[in-house]
């Protein structure tokens, strides 16, 4: 990697990043210092089991926690000291949070779900907001379903409204959290397709799953293993979604 | 977010629950209903009370036996006997502050004509008497003071008397009816007034002259009250200064001595009347509101119901970029509009059923313009107080945990 870290625009960087509960009267250490740099359109999984500590890595990717100690950088920003409100505004400009159960608005229409995140930013008017999120609904192929209700959509569709909403704010960084981990193995596969889409446009794309197999779709590797990197690899030979994809079976008709 | 945005997603969210809402709403609607109906209803009596002892003259004067209180007891007005003819007789050479005056004595029985019977109150008084109630003579004439000299058997009667003993279409001037065996011709006929607010029908009543009252059915030497008006209502308090010089000199009462008699002015009715309604109406609008407070405790509940519902939605909105105080904004906003459209609703519903539903049943009604002023500002602030904890308990959530809450 490090050759190519001078002419590459940093979007996160972890510094020796500690997080440790206290549950009672035992120290649970979640993150025993953890240590790497993303890069702009970097598509990084970071794969790990339960226990291993990457929920509470996502929770500070996603600066919804703050470190114990050591420094986190998102897009230059060091956010350790930042206080609750300051973070709010700062997942609102450069995070999209995708979720495992889609985490959509109920009775609601998948242009208003997308529209979400641009309520929260005074700098758009209710056009612009509009605008924006029929622009990223199109990016994810649901530009002819812009006035169904949630309720009304397959799990890839909410899926796809829930990718769009985390695209809608232009965001530096995409945070997917085991989101194919409710889908059935096609849609799974339509989903990675969409991410491998989104990633040859250029966006930066962390997705955290249990599952190994997607790692072979993405561009780097971080195995985490009790709070710590267990292995940092570039993947060389990424692994094309839509050939997958078209290799399975055709779904039976019955 | 900016509040229009806030407003529009909190009108959503009490759109989707359009039961949930109505039935949390419905306790406000009741109780602003309730109080506005209450308040209508003090204020339509009190209105109609002063509408009615105006119709009776404002400028009345009366003079009643006994003393308000005496020794800390108070008197039982009607046994005592201190008002007498001459009493009388030294208001009449002496008033300048007073017009009419009238003796009055009654007594109550059964009237007869023919096979037609009645209840009623003869009473006894001089012919200035329909001048200081305000009293017209419809058909007829009234008794003349010769009449009250000779202490005549002649009467002027009630519409209610008329149609009571002979029925419609008959002309009772000169026929001659019974009360308690005297026989009694009547001269005159009342112009009605219909009942009062205590549901009394004042067109049940006989007048007759108060010498003949005294001598031929009552027995008696004294007078139940004397009633007198003032020249004009203004004057009222200089008239009760002179009676009561008139009465004091009369009855040799001396020094420190307390009055035999109360003097009460229509005015001071009115008055005593008026803070009895007003203390019956608050008390009746302090138990519509406690009805307000447990509807703000609903409200309360339902929207703690709905913040532990919507964890996974409050999660959602503060992982994308809303700060505490915004979700405790949109849930306050939330509770205000369910108390708002819930007091407008029952402001709603309380004017229909003071306009319609009260005046239905007999009972005056009028609702004071203010009443929904400050029944439209309890409703805001209900929803405010009672939005408050369920607001913080909102904002309070950690999103990591709300977001992955099931």
């Amino acid at each position: 990697m490090a050759e190519k870290e001078d002419n590459r625009k940093c979007v996160i960087e972890l510094q020796n990043v500690k997080r440790y509960f206290q549950v009672g009267s035992e120290t649970v250490k979640a993150l025993r210092g953890v240590s790497f740099k993303i890069y702009e359109g970097e598509f990084v999984t970071i794969q790990g089991t339960s226990g291993s500590g990457k929920s509470t890595l996502l929770n500070q990717l996603g600066c919804l926690d703050t470190p114990t100690s050591g420094e986190y950088f998102l897009d230059g920003t060091p956010v350790r000291r930042m206080t609750k409100n300051q973070r709010a505004k700062l997942r609102n400009r450069k995070i999209g949070f995708v979720f495992q159960n889609y985490n959509l608005l109920a009775k609601t229409t998948a242009v208003e779900n997308v529209e979400l995140p641009l309520m929260y930013n005074n700098k758009y008017n209710s056009k612009q907001r509009r605008e924006a999120a029929i622009k990223a609904l199109e990016a994810v192929g649901l530009g002819d379903r812009l006035e169904h209700k949630s309720n009304q959509m397959s799990g890839g569709q909410m899926q796809r409204v829930a990718i769009a909403r985390a695209l809608v704010n232009n965001p530096a960084v995409l945070l997917a959290d085991e989101a194919t981990g409710n889908l059935d193995t096609r849609t799974s596969f339509e989903m990675l397709v969409l991410f491998q889409e989104l990633y040859k446009q250029g966006h930066t794309i962390i997705f955290v799953t249990h599952n190994p197999e997607i790692a072979e779709y993405s561009s780097r590797n971080i195995n985490l293993r009790d709070g710590k990197i267990r292995e940092d690899t570039i993947n060389l030979n990424i692994k094309s979604a839509a050939e997958a994809l078209a290799a399975l079976p055709k779904p039976q008709d019955d | 977010m900016n509040i229009l945005n806030l407003f529009k997603v909190s009108i959503n969210a009490v759109a989707n629950n359009k039961m949930r809402s109505f039935l949390s709403m419905l306790g406000i609607i009741i109780g602003v209903a309730a109080v506005i109906i209450m308040m209508a209803i003090g204020q339509g009596s009190k209105e109609s009370i002063r509408k009615e002892l105006s119709t009776m003259g404002t400028n009345l004067l009366t003079i009643r036996p006994g003393a308000d209180m005496r020794g800390g007891v108070r008197q039982d007005p009607s046994s005592m006997q201190t008002l007498k003819m001459a009493d009388y007789e030294r208001i009449m050479q002496e008033k300048k502050f007073v017009t009419n005056v009238s003796p009055e004595v009654t007594a109550s029985g059964q009237v007869i004509y023919g096979n037609n019977n009645t209840t009623t109150t003869v009473y006894g008084e001089s012919p200035e008497y329909l001048d200081i109630k305000l009293w017209t003579i419809e058909n007829g004439d009234c008794f003349t003071e010769e009449d009250v000299h000779k202490a005549a058997k002649v009467v002027v009667v009630g519409k209610t008397i008329v149609t009571e003993l002979f029925g419609d279409g008959v002309d009772p001037i000169g026929k001659t009816i019974r009360f308690k065996s005297i026989p009694m011709r009547i001269v005159g006929v009342l112009k009605a007034k219909g009942y009062n607010s205590w549901g009394m029908d004042q067109d049940n009543v006989i007048i007759a002259p108060y010498t003949t009252v005294m001598k031929r059915i009552a027995a008696q030497t004294y007078f139940s009250s004397i009633v007198c008006s003032a020249i004009t209502e203004e004057l009222s308090d200089a008239a009760i200064e002179e009676l009561t010089q008139i009465l004091r000199d009369n009855h040799k009462l001396k020094g420190e001595a307390d009055d035999d008699f109360t003097i009460r002015s229509q005015a001071e009715i009115m008055e005593t009347m008026s803070t009895t309604m007003d203390t019956v109406t608050l008390i009746l609008v302090v138990a519509a509101a406690f009805s307000l407070l447990v509807a703000g405790i609903g409200i309360m509940n339902i929207m703690l119901v709905s913040v532990t519902e919507r964890t996974k939605e409050i999660g959602l909105r503060m992982a994308v970029g809303a700060t505490g105080a915004v979700i405790s904004l949109q849930f306050l906003i939330e509770s205000v509009l369910i108390s708002v459209t819930g007091g407008l609703l029952g402001i709603l519903l309380g004017f229909t059923v003071s306009e319609w539903a009260v005046p239905a049943f007999g009972m005056p009604s009028s609702v004071p313009a203010w009443s929904i002023y400050v029944s439209f500002l309890v409703c805001v602030c209900i929803g405010v107080i009672f939005g408050y904890i369920p607001a913080q308990k909102a904002a309070n959530m950690d999103p990591i945990e709300a977001i992955r809450h099931e």
